[in-house]
């Protein structure tokens, strides 16, 4: 697998996601700076990272999903080609289209830094494919911007699809319905608030996330 | 020639900043507040003949996130 990782002047999870893809693939993934208008040939997965690119200027995400890289990572995502949005990646990927509704400070108006535990809730997906249907797992989360809102119609579509991946068990930021994080109509595209990146090998106190990378790995090398 | 835009979240949009805002103030003991919403403001300084189309087009693309907030642009005279 060939994997790309954007970065923004501000991001911060870069290198873990990168550190995790690496693990997981064996392959080191290209880092490409938010000013580059293509991504490298044979790209066949790109991550958004976490962070706080161009310092959350205007609104989480909105700099970033304007910068050039993003027209490539938009062009890749219409192609089908795998894109993950983590915590500011899961802004920036609201504010580029490619993922409705839009994540609004927390509810209790506080950054939330704690582990959560989660339900996946669709788990026929390129990137839930290694989880059970139901299962309960844990992620840490890090943002202070993590309520999901979107219009009712718009939940009620994502829920009907089977486009809520993963949901809060417990209330964390006021995001309508708990969702935590969503796919694109396609399926190739998936938004979320926690860290999976952050719990791959037990020094990290879990190992949750690294089934993530590892179904990728398997639908993509396949 | 300047132009203001308002950026208001849309009604029925929590905001929890207009929230905390407004347990501030009856905090300071100002009781007759009903309701508060935040927002920004964003002054332009434009070259003249800017037609307010290209405005528009900017609050869509950029300023505002049209998911969750409603924008307003004010044309300033003689600025």
């Amino acid at each position: 697998m060939n994997s790309a990782v954007i970065v923004f002047p501000g991001s911060n999870c870069d290198r873990d996601l990168a550190v995790a893809l690496e693990q997981v693939t064996g392959r080191k993934p290209a880092m490409v700076w938010h000013k580059e208008a293509e991504l490298p040939e044979g790209v066949d997965f790109i991550g958004v990272p976490g962070g706080f690119s161009y310092g959350d200027y205007l609104r989480s995400g909105a700099m970033a999903a304007r910068s050039p890289v993003m027209r490539a990572v938009v062009d890749a995502a219409g192609r089908g080609v795998p894109v993950i949005g983590i915590c500011n990646g899961f802004q920036v990927l609201t504010e580029a289209g490619l993922l409705p509704g839009a994540l609004m400070r927390n509810a209790r108006l506080s950054f939330v830094c704690r582990n959560v535990r989660l339900r996946v809730e669709n788990s026929q997906s390129l990137f839930t494919a290694q989880y059970d249907a139901g299962e309960e797992i844990v992620f840490p989360v890090a943002h202070h911007d993590g309520n999901y809102q979107a219009d009712e119609a718009t939940l009620d579509r994502l829920e009907g699809d089977g486009r809520v991946a993963f949901r809060y068990l417990d209330e964390v930021n006021g995001s309508g319905r708990r969702i935590a994080g969503i796919l694109n109509d396609a399926g190739n595209v998936l938004g979320l608030m926690p860290h999976p990146e952050r719990v791959i090998e037990p020094a990290h106190g879990g190992t949750d996330g690294r089934r993530l990378f590892e179904g990728l790995l398997e639908t993509v090398a396949a | 020639m300047k132009a203001r835009v308002f950026i208001t979240l849309k009604n029925g949009v929590l905001d929890p900043q207009g929230k905390a805002i407004h347990h501030a103030l009856e905090g300071l003991g100002f009781s007759s507040v009903n309701d508060v919403r935040a927002g920004k403001m964003i002054e332009l300084d434009l070259a003249d003949g800017t037609p307010d189309s290209d405005i528009e087009d900017m609050c869509r693309k950029l300023l505002a996130n049209t998911v969750i907030e409603n924008f307003r642009i004010e044309r300033l005279a003689n600025a």
